[in-house]
């Protein structure tokens, strides 16, 4: 459904980000911040359905390499550029310097992720969630334990180059390679990888090879999104890579309907706005008839994180496959 | 050597599969020991034995999952002992499973489709750019894949999910996928395994049908004596891990050690 003109609807989203990217300004400051969250986690849910849903394989490290690529652009960008950049260099050149940036976080997340999944790719199901588990804790204790990148408290004054532009064009072009590459005759392979790898291997799929071309194009996405992160928050530490990021992103895949892009796109969105919800909801107090005080849902705002959960727990048991998954393609549910 | 003498389908020069004086042990157990048998290039050959006999292994062998402790395999003149399956497909080997093994969140259609993997024209570069040579690339394996829909009378079924379809025309798309890597040793996992009697003949039909039509080797590994009693001109008769007989179907059903292995020792009973 995303595949009619993958080509042409790449085109209109990059021109839709050019144009919201050139009016900032004149949007109020809230709903820009929400859309940027809502596009960077677009692509962390986008980038991470490639390996979880299409490829099958169970990746609990997103957040790593997302903490791999916002270090790896904030040095570029921080202490790398004073070297190259002169002081007063026209605009034209920060935006080139940002993109390199990205770039880099990208690549050096990809090498990341090649390093983590050459190996670990061999295992199985649980073996590989808990060894990606285990990679996002030592990559925020790395990170913790690096002094000239802050420590614990982590980096800041990053500058704040990331803007609408760069998050939605970095949230199309990553829905467009993912949906472009999986519905092709060569991305049958990932989601024959997926389905069965005894079989998809006596038809002549390296599904070693799938696997960790998946695992590394997720990773490099991943390190974009870090490096915009990096870039719109402008300050980074180790403890917002933590394993709960990662939960986070994953939760998105499985509301969205493993193997559904379109289904995670939507949940990316929802699950960013839903807490805006709650909060703006918590503001609001309901007239009881019977009494003269009316009922103040401010309670809403301290048990925000309960009432997340217990969504999501709702939500797995009346609809498992994905709330946005209408019986296109199977659940997860194969073996 | 089996003592139940060749017949005279003599095998051509070169045999397709070889496998020479090929043993594994487990441990103390020896699953097989020095077994010699070859597959010509458009040979249907059989291979039978009781339980336990070591089919299951000797397949296992040929497909790369064990390696032989002894002795060697050689695929068109090449060793080919312990290489991956993925490999091995793309040397033209290529095998089915007992219980099928469909991918079963993909249609039909795209059952087959993921098996001209090997063979496409066009790959990553292509899919990301979709310029004229990913259009014609898709196009010609379009055309490819429904070209064997219609040949296996499964073109009905292009869009429904794999594992909607009956039994046997499971059994068919899994046959169709494996051809569809262009193989030319296809081997059969005991593939009339749960089928009643009509969809054993239509399977004999089926395997009659690529054989003459792909000119290609089936092995068939069968527990089901009416199947390869059927189709085949020679069997191989395994127990315990040894070859007791290679022969045509009517010489195998008159020999003396098949029938004890079958049967136990009273060969009185079967004439």
């Amino acid at each position: 459904m995303l595949l009619a003109r993958p080509r042409t609807l790449l085109g209109a989203a990059l021109a839709v980000s050019v144009a919201l990217g050139l009016c900032q300004q004149r949007l109020d400051p809230y709903y820009v911040d929400v859309l940027t969250r809502i596009g960077i986690n677009i692509t962390l849910a986008v980038s991470l359905n490639l390996i979880n849903g299409h490829t099958g394989q169970f990746s609990l490290g997103h957040a790593g390499f997302m903490a791999v690529g916002g270090y790896t652009a904030a040095t570029v960008s921080m202490f790398a550029a004073p070297h190259f950049l002169p002081a007063n260099a026209p605009a034209a050149f920060t935006l080139a310097w940002f993109l390199a940036a990205l770039v880099a976080g990208g690549l050096v997340a990809g090498a990341a992720g090649l390093l983590v999944g050459a190996p670990s790719l061999r295992l199985k199901g649980d073996y590989l969630a808990i060894v990606t588990l285990g990679f996002g804790q030592i990559i925020a204790v790395i990170f913790r334990n690096i002094e000239p990148l802050g420590g614990a408290l982590g980096l800041s004054g990053i500058p704040a180059y990331t803007n609408l532009f760069w998050v939605l064009a970095t949230a199309a072009l990553t829905v467009y390679v993912v949906t472009t590459m999986v519905n092709s005759t060569y991305g049958r392979g990932f989601l024959a990888t997926h389905d069965d790898e005894v079989a998809a291997a006596a038809i002549g799929i390296n599904t070693t090879r799938c696997k960790i071309v998946a695992f590394v194009i997720g990773a490099f996405f991943a390190g974009v999104a870090g490096g915009l992160y990096g870039h719109f928050s402008m300050t980074i530490n180790p403890k917002g890579f933590d394993f709960n990021r990662s939960i986070e992103i994953v939760v998105m895949v499985i509301v969205g309907g493993m193997g559904n892009t379109a289904g995670v796109i939507l949940a990316a969105a929802l699950l960013t706005l839903l807490p805006e919800g709650l909060r703006t909801l918590a503001g609001y107090s309901i007239p009881v008839p019977w009494s003269a005080q009316p009922w103040s849902l401010n309670w809403i705002g301290e048990s925000r994180p309960l009432l997340y959960s217990m969504l999501l727990i709702g939500l797995m048991l009346l609809r498992p496959q994905g709330l946005f998954n209408w019986g296109r393609r199977g659940s997860t549910a194969t073996s | 050597m089996g003592p139940a003498g060749f017949d005279g389908h003599e095998l051509m020069s070169a045999p397709l599969l070889q496998l020479d004086r090929v043993t594994i042990r487990f441990g103390g157990l020896t699953a097989l020991s020095a077994l010699d048998f070859g597959i010509g290039a458009d040979e249907l050959v059989g291979l039978i034995g009781p339980n336990g006999a070591g089919k299951t292994t000797v397949f296992n062998l040929i497909t790369g999952v064990y390696q032989p402790t002894e002795g060697n395999i050689r695929f068109d003149g090449k060793s080919i002992a312990g290489l991956k399956p993925h490999r091995l497909a793309a040397l033209g080997l290529t095998r089915t499973f007992q219980n099928i093994r469909l991918f079963p969140s993909m249609s039909v259609f795209d059952n087959v489709r993921a098996a001209v993997q090997l063979h496409r024209p066009h790959g990553i570069r292509n899919a990301l750019w979709r310029g004229r040579g990913f259009h014609d690339g898709e196009n010609a394996v379009s055309a490819l894949v429904m070209e064997m829909l219609d040949m296996f009378r499964l073109t009905r079924f292009r869009d429904e999910p794999s594992k909607s379809l009956p039994y046997g025309d499971q059994r068919r798309l899994e046959i169709v996928r494996a051809l569809a890597t262009r193989p030319r040793l296809l081997l059969l996992d005991e593939p009339a395994a749960g089928m009643n009697s009509t969809e054993k003949v239509e399977l004999m039909k089926l395997i009659q049908f690529v054989k003459d039509k792909y000119k290609i080797a089936v092995l068939l590994v069968e527990h089901d004596m009416q199947v390869v009693m059927g189709i085949c001109r020679r069997i191989v008769v395994l127990d315990y891990g040894v070859k007791i007989a290679e022969a045509t179907p009517a010489e195998v059903r008159k020999d003396p050690k098949v029938i004890e292995a079958y049967l136990g020792e009273e060969p009185t009973i079967q004439k």
